[in-house]
């Protein structure tokens, strides 16, 4: 007779098994530690208390609160912009790379820049030693950017920026370099990261207090909504802090209340919800665990539509759609049989199309090495073209809906991210949480028990701690020229010696004068950048007003 | 005059603008857990910070934790820095995003060992102990 409910098969069909045949392990779990039961059905979803109601908690797609997507077709219109992040050397070299990626097939680009100038310093600048090119491009004023961006139309591209200290400089630089091509403000588009809290809790490229850091971050907001309406002003990420040790939980529930506290400082500042809210971007990362990270971006989008309308009263939909980047996971990168990662970036990356990303990078088999080889970057590519071509994935929207196991994932990914949110507000939310230093705790908490279980053999990580080889050293990585910096730094002498020195000091001296008001500081800076002020004389006159943030050091 | 008694002090830092830092923190919990006494200098640290850090607090060993490909440039100020304040007794290691063609040319500036990606926390545990027993003449 089968079972006619799960109790039943559990008793009769499966401990019997399973006493016969024990089981692999004790518990298992997802990345994030949650249970897993060893079969999903409909009793997890209609079990007493859930109340699982699939037009409110699911709905179709393109309508609130947006779980299955927030395009009704998905990718079946248009697939996911694949957006390799690169940078490195100089801006020629760059501007090199990003022709070769856009012939290749991609359709967007994402810059990265190098140490110093996403913290505020000129290449020649005394901490700038031995950073200049090594982690992204060098840009110190609007004659870099200029170079970055020859002979690409900055009309056509959408350019997603990873900068987050130094953002409304960048976007200033942007700005400029398109009006010289004849391109106006309001007709570019793309993407700043501008999203500081998190630089706090991890990553650290911070400049100035959090407090301080938030204001430039509104300005923005205010100004892309006046003048650069095609620009995502944010990219509110989970993505360094997860790899910074969080769980899926952790990476929702961190980014979300840095999203609540950006939206209520917004609001603060007199700016209405629906005036910035459709133009809210973010930023998460496609781990290992398939169907965890399914969930999580499947509950990130219900999770914000609600933020959105019921905690801010937003009204406009666009305000509730959760618009999302992905990036597979850097440190599931092994030294180890380098070739694995590839497998790994395409097990992650199935998981950010299975979610319904916007957007997506796929990283390299060599990068737990090195910045990835050009051969590297088009596989990185081909991969993401074979999930969109290939695999099928792409040809309905959010396949793995009403599966069991997934909506059940889905569920308490949520309430367990909420319920952390609600310690947050408890703390007086994101800013004084960070000021406390909670989250930063929490993760360290995380990335070393996550470190137990690898050395201890619970976790399996394939060719580090199972299934290992001896093997040669790896070849062909790619390495940065030492020239790189050396050029930049001639650059900037020359750009020195040659623009107008009295526009530049009183460009500065009004810079100087706004940030000490209340006033809109990016009219000033575009003020600035127009006059070719370099990153490290604007970022100077601001760590002037603004003060310098330090570090934390515990562990 | 070493205590040879006292627990093994280490000073791990962050040279450079590099902002990750889950490596350092992760490898300072666990010098911790295996009873050593752990000062963590936190993120951008200078030269001069991570020498007088050092001197300061007195310690046996410095681990440097690098990732952003500034290890050429900044690792031999830090040794040469030591060795103008006569810090040659105290040992360095490194670790981070170091590619291979580079762990010669640390060794030759007297680093005593360079841990790669992929190394785990026992193994870097278990080389301080031994070699800062040495250190202190046991």
């Amino acid at each position: 007779m089968p079972s006619s409910d799960k109790k039943q098969w559990q008793r009769e069909t499966l401990d019997p098994a399973v006493k016969r045949f024990p089981e692999r392990r004790e518990n298992f779990q997802t990345d994030s530690g949650l249970t897993i039961d060893p079969l999903y059905s409909p009793e997890n979803l209609q079990a007493p208390g859930l109340d699982y109601d699939y037009n409110r908690d699911l709905g179709y797609p393109g309508e609130f609160p947006y779980t299955r997507g927030v395009q009704p077709n998905t990718y079946r219109g248009r697939v996911w912009t694949m957006r390799q992040y690169s940078g490195y050397g100089t801006a020629a070299e760059t501007n090199a790379r990003f022709r070769y990626l856009l012939d290749q097939g991609q359709t967007g680009l994402s810059i990265a820049f190098d140490l110093p100038t996403q913290i505020g310093y000129d290449s020649d600048h005394l901490l700038a030693k031995g950073e200049v090119g090594k982690v992204g491009v060098p840009i110190c004023s609007l004659a870099d950017m200029e170079t970055l961006f020859e002979g690409i139309p900055m009309d056509k591209v959408s350019t997603s920026m990873t900068i987050n200290a130094t953002a409304s400089l960048l976007l200033c630089f942007y700005i400029v370099a398109a009006r010289k091509q004849g391109v106006s403000q309001d007709q570019i588009s793309g993407t700043v990261q501008n999203d500081i809290l998190k630089e706090y809790i991890a990553r650290g490229t911070y400049a100035y207090p959090p407090r301080p850091s938030m204001r430039l971050v509104v300005d923005i907001f205010k100004y892309c909504a006046e003048n650069v309406p095609k620009w995502n002003t944010i990219s509110i990420s989970g993505y360094h802090m997860r790899e910074a040790g969080a769980t899926a939980v952790q990476e929702l529930a961190f980014t979300f209340s840095n999203a609540i506290a950006y939206v209520q400082a917004a609001l603060d500042a007199g700016l209405k919800i629906d005036d910035f809210g459709p133009r809210l971007s973010f930023f998460f990362v496609a781990q290992n665990n398939l169907f965890e990270e399914v969930a999580k971006f499947r509950a990130a989008r219900r999770m914000w539509a609600r933020i959105m309308k019921d905690r801010f009263g937003a009204k406009d939909p666009r305000s509730m759609m959760l618009r999302f980047h992905t990036q597979t996971a850097g440190v599931t990168l092994t030294a180890q049989q380098t070739d694995n990662n590839l497998i790994r970036c395409t097990v992650q990356a199935l998981s950010a199309i299975l979610g319904g990303s916007q957007s997506l990078h796929v990283n390299s088999r060599d990068e737990a090495l090195a910045l990835p080889s050009e051969d590297s970057v088009q596989l990185s590519l081909r991969t993401q073209q074979i999930l969109a071509f290939e695999s099928g994935a792409a040809d309905v929207v959010d396949p793995l809906g009403g599966s069991y196991y997934v909506e059940s994932l889905t569920n308490e990914l949520e309430a367990k991210a909420l319920e952390y949110i609600r310690r947050i507000d408890d703390l007086g939310g994101s800013v004084a949480a960070i000021e406390q230093g909670f989250q930063v705790r929490e993760i360290g908490d995380a990335a070393y028990q996550h470190r137990q279980e690898v050395e201890s053999g619970d976790r399996t990580i394939v060719g580090v701690n199972r299934f290992t080889t001896e093997e040669p050293p790896i070849e062909g990585l790619m390495r940065v020229d030492e020239a790189a910096a050396r050029t930049q730094v001639e650059r900037l002498e020359q750009l020195r010696r040659e623009r107008d020195d009295s526009k530049v000091k009183s460009a500065l001296e009004r810079l100087k004068q706004v940030a000490q008001t209340e006033e809109n500081t990016v009219p000033a800076i575009l003020e600035c950048v127009e006059n070719y002020c370099t990153l490290g004389e604007v970022c100077e006159v601001l760590r002037g007003v603004f003060g310098e943030q330090e570090g934390a050091i515990s562990f | 005059m070493q205590d040879r008694n006292r627990p093994i002090r280490v000073l791990v830092a962050k040279p450079g603008l590099d902002g990750h830092d889950r490596g350092a923190k992760v490898i300072a919990r666990a010098l911790r857990d295996a009873g050593m006494e752990v000062i963590y200098t936190g993120i951008r640290q200078s030269p001069q910070m991570i020498t007088q850090a050092a001197s300061q607090e007195d310690v046996d060993v410095i681990g440097l934790s690098i990732l952003s490909g500034a290890h050429l440039e900044i690792l031999p100020e830090i040794m040469s820095l030591m060795r103008e304040q006569g810090m040659e007794d105290v040992i360095v290691v490194v670790g981070g995003i170091i590619p291979e063609v580079d762990r010669q040319p640390l060794k030759d500036l007297g680093i005593s060992e360079v841990f790669g990606p992929g190394t785990s926390t026992g193994e870097i545990v278990e080389y301080i102990r031994e070699s800062a027993k040495d250190r202190a003449g046991a």
